[in-house]
C-alpha cells in the first residue's frame, strides 16, 4: 500500500481546496464509470441483436414477418439467443403458466433467499479468513505448515466438493452456507496474509518506541493498514459467496433459491428460453448488488485516507 | 538522580551489521558519550557514518554488538519499556486512517490515558506546534512541514524525558526548516526535554544545539564535540552574529578534518571566519538536494 501521508508534497495547499478537488474528482469518476458501463452494455446488445439481424431466424411480431435476415447461422436462432425484448418481457410474464406471480417477483424472492445463504457464508468465510491470516502472520511456523493446505483446498472442484459436503451434513441450508463459506475464506485468507504485513516498517518502529504490546500493534497498526486489502478480498468474496450458494442449492435440495430456479428453467429451456436468461440476469444483478454494497462500505471506511486510499 | 547525572550514557558502543554470520559493516566503533539533562545534542557527519544507527541504539530499536547504553540510570530496554523516549523520524510516519488529533492520541492510547485526558493532551500539543485549527484534518490534507509538526506533537504528547529526532526536517525547504528550527527551540525551552538530534545541516546543528557531536565514517566514530555557547534564547538575529559564523566554521572544519583538534568549547580557529562575509554562511553540498525537494 502506498501511504499518501508520506507521499504528500511539501507544498502548501490549503486543506479546504484539496478536499474540494478530491470530491469533485470523485464525482467525475463516478459519472464517467456510469457512462462507460452503459457504453459496454450497449455494445454487447448491439452485437447480440446485430448478429440476429444478419444471421438469425425471421423476426415476427404477432405472427407477421417483419424482417428476414439475409444469412443463416444456427447459433443465432431464438432458442440460443432470444431477442432482448423477449428476455426483458419475460420478467413481466407469470413465472409459470397459470400463476399470478410475475417472473421478476418470483426471481426477486429467490434472489433474496439465495442472498441469505450467501451472506451467511460470506460472514463465516471472511471471519475464518481473517482469523487464519492473523494466525499466519504471527507464526511463520503455522504459516509454512498450513498455507499449502489452504491453497490445496481450492484445487478441489466445487462440483466434486458440494456432493461430499451434502452427503456429510445432509440436504439443508447449512450445507449450502458451508459451500459458500468454503469459497469465501480463501481469497480473504490470502489477501489478509499480505494485508496484515503491508504496514510501513517505520510505523512498527514507532510503535516499538512506545513499547506497544502486540495486541495494540495488531489493532492500531496492522489491521487498519490492511483494510484496503481486506475490502478488495471482500469484494471477491461477495461474488464467490453467491456462486457458492447457487451451486450448492441444487444438490442441497433447497427449493427456494436461484440455484433451484436455474436448474428448473434450464430443464424447460426449449419451451421458455427467456426465463433462464432472466434467472441468469437476476443472479448477475444479485452479485453486482452485493459487490456494490461492499464497495460502498469500503469507500466510506477508507474515505479519510486521501485520494490514493 | 542529581541534575548533573547523565540522561544518556554510551559506553564503548560498537555496532557491526552482519549477514549469515559474516560481518559486513562496522557502522559504529567504540562510541562513548554522555548527555546531560536538558541538553540539546546534535549528531552530524557524512552520510553512512552511523548517526541513525546510533540514535536507534539509544532508543533501543536495535541492540549494539558491544557496549552499554544507560538511559536515566537504567538499561535502554528498560527505558523504552518505561516510555522514556519520544521518536521523530525523517518522514512523519503518520497513520493515514487517523485524523491529526487521532495521530497525536496514538501513544496516549497505548499508554492507556483515559479519553478525556487524551483529548486534552493532544489538543494542547497541537496548539504547541500551532496546528490547533487542523485537529480534524487527515494527514494527506497537510503540507510536509505541517505533517512533521504533527509528528513532533505526537512525540511530545506523553512527556517523554528524551526526544530522539532523526533528520526531522531533512525533507523540508530551507525557509520552512528555519521556521521549524525556531519552533523546536521554543518547544524545547518550554518542555525542558533532553533532545538528541541527527542532522546533515551545519547551520541547523549550530543554531539548535548546546553541543554538536561530529562523526566520521568507516567505522563510525566521534571525532569532535563542539560546545555551542551562543546565547539563549536564540532567534533569527542569532544567525547573524559573529560567534554563530565562527561556530559554523568550526563545525565545518571538524567535519572536513576529523581529529585535527580535540573536543573543547573553543573553536579550532577564528581566522578563517572572515571568509563568510555574506549574511548566510556558505552552504554544504546537502542543501542542493533539499532545494530540489522543496
Ligand atoms: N540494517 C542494516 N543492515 C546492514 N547495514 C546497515 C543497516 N543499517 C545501517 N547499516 C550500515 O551502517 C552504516 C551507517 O548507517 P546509518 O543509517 O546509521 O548512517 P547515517 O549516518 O544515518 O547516514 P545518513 O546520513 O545517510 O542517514 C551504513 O554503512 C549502512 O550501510
Ligand atoms: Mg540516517
Amino acid at each position: 500500500m502506498s501511504n499518501p501521508a508520506l507521499a504528500a508534497p511539501a507544498g502548501l495547499a490549503s486543506p479546504a481546496t484539496v478536499g474540494m478537488r478530491v470530491r469533485a474528482a470523485g464525482r467525475v469518476l463516478v459519472s464517467r464509470r456510469a457512462r462507460l458501463a452503459l457504453f459496454t452494455v450497449g455494445l454487447a446488445l448491439l452485437f447480440w441483436e446485430g448478429g440476429k439481424l444478419l444471421f438469425g431466424v425471421p423476426w415476427r411480431a404477432d405472427g407477421a414477418l417483419i424482417w428476414n435476415p439475409p444469412f443463416r447461422i444456427p447459433f443465432f436462432n431464438d432458442i440460443n439467443l432470444p431477442h432482448i425484448w423477449a428476455v426483458l418481457g419475460g420478467f413481466f410474464q407469470p413465472w409459470q403458466r397459470g400463476k399470478e406471480l410475475l417472473l421478476w417477483e418470483y426471481l426477486a424472492g429467490a434472489a433474496l433467499f439465495t442472498w441469505r445463504e450467501a451472506g451467511l457464508g460470506f460472514l463465516f468465510g471472511s471471519a475464518i479468513g481473517l482469523v487464519l491470516a492473523t494466525v499466519f502472520v504471527h507464526s511463520r511456523l503455522l504459516e509454512r505448515a498450513f498455507v499449502p493446505y489452504v491453497i490445496a483446498s481450492q484445487t478441489i472442484p466445487i462440483i466434486a466438493l458440494a456432493p461430499l459436503i451434502i452427503s456429510a451434513f445432509g440436504q439443508s441450508m447449512g450445507s449450502v452456507v458451508l459451500i459458500a463459506t468454503y469459497l469465501v475464506f480463501f481469497p480473504v485468507t490470502i489477501a489478509m496474509i499480505r494485508g496484515l504485513r503491508s504496514f510501513d516498517p517505520r510505523a512498527l518502529e514507532l510503535m516499538r518506541s512506545y513499547a506497544s504490546p502486540r495486541r495494540a500493534i495488531y489493532w492500531k497498526l496492522r489491521l487498519p493498514a490492511s483494510l484496503p486489502y481486506f475490502f478488495t478480498s471482500l469484494k471477491i468474496a461477495a461474488t464467490a459467496s453467491i456462486v457458492g450458494a447457487i451451486i450448492g442449492e441444487a444438490p442441497g435440495g433447497i427449493q427456494n433459491g436461484l440455484g433451484r430456479v436455474i436448474v428448473t428453467f434450464s430443464n424447460y429451456y426449449a419451451t421458455g428460453p427467456e426465463k433462464l436468461w432472466c434467472a441468469v440476469i437476476a443472479s448477475a444483478l444479485l452479485g453486482l448488488v452485493f459487490y456494490g454494497l461492499i464497495a460502498l462500505v469500503e469507500a466510506r471506511t477508507l474515505r479519510g485516507r486521501g485520494p490514493a486510499g | 538522580m542529581t541534575d548533573n547525572a547523565p540522561v544518556v550514557r554510551l559506553d564503548g558502543i560498537t555496532m557491526t551489521f552482519s549477514r549469515g554470520g559474516q560481518a559486513l559493516t562496522t557502522a559504529l566503533e567504540k562510541i562513548d558519550l554522555e548527555i546531560r539533562r536538558g541538553e540539546f545534542v546534535s549528531l552530524i557527519g557524512p552520510s553512512g557514518c552511523g548517526k541513525s544507527t546510533l540514535l536507534r541504539i539509544i532508543g533501543d530499536l536495535i541492540a549494539p554488538t558491544a557496549g552499554e547504553v544507560t538511559v536515566n540510570g537504567k538499561p535502554a530496554t528498560r527505558a523504552r519499556l518505561d516510555r522514556d523516549y519520544g521518536m521523530v523520524f525523517q518522514a512523519p510516519v503518520l497513520f493515514d486512517w487517523r485524523t491529526v488529533q487521532g495521530n497525536v492520541e496514538l501513544p496516549l492510547e497505548i499508554l492507556r490515558f483515559d479519553r478525556a485526558k487524551r483529548t486534552a493532551r493532544a489538543r494542547e500539543m497541537l496548539e504547541l506546534v500551532e496546528l490547533g485549527d487542523f485537529v480534524r484534518h487527515h494527514p494527506y490534507q497537510l503540507s510536509g512541514g505541517m505533517q512533521q509538526r504533527v509528528a513532533i506533537a505526537r512525540a511530545l504528547a506523553f512527556e517523554p524525558s528524551i526526544l530522539l529526532m532523526d533528520e526531522p526536517f531533512g525533507a523540508l525547504d530551507e525557509m520552512t526548516r528555519e521556521r521549524m528550527n525556531l519552533e523546536v527551540l521554543r518547544i524545547w525551552e518550554q518542555t525542558g526535554t533532553t533532545v538528541v538530534f541527527v542532522t546533515h545541516s551545519i547551520p541547523e546543528a549550530v543554531f539548535l544545539s548546546s553541543r554538536v557531536v561530529v562523526m566520521s565514517p568507516r567505522p563510525g566514530r566521534i571525532t569532535n564535540i563542539i560546545d555551542i555557547d551562543l546565547q539563549r534564547p536564540r532567534n533569527d538575529a542569532t544567525r547573524e552574529t559573529e560567534r554563530y559564523f565562527e561556530l559554523v566554521t568550526a563545525v565545518r572544519e571538524a567535519l572536513h578534518h576529523p581529529g585535527s583538534t580535540g573536543s573543547s568549547g573553543s573553536t579550532s580557529s577564528t581566522s578563517s571566519s572572515g571568509s563568510a562575509a555574506g549574511p548566510r554562511p556558505p552552504s554544504t553540498g546537502r542543501l542542493a538536494v533539499e532545494g530540489a525537494v522543496g
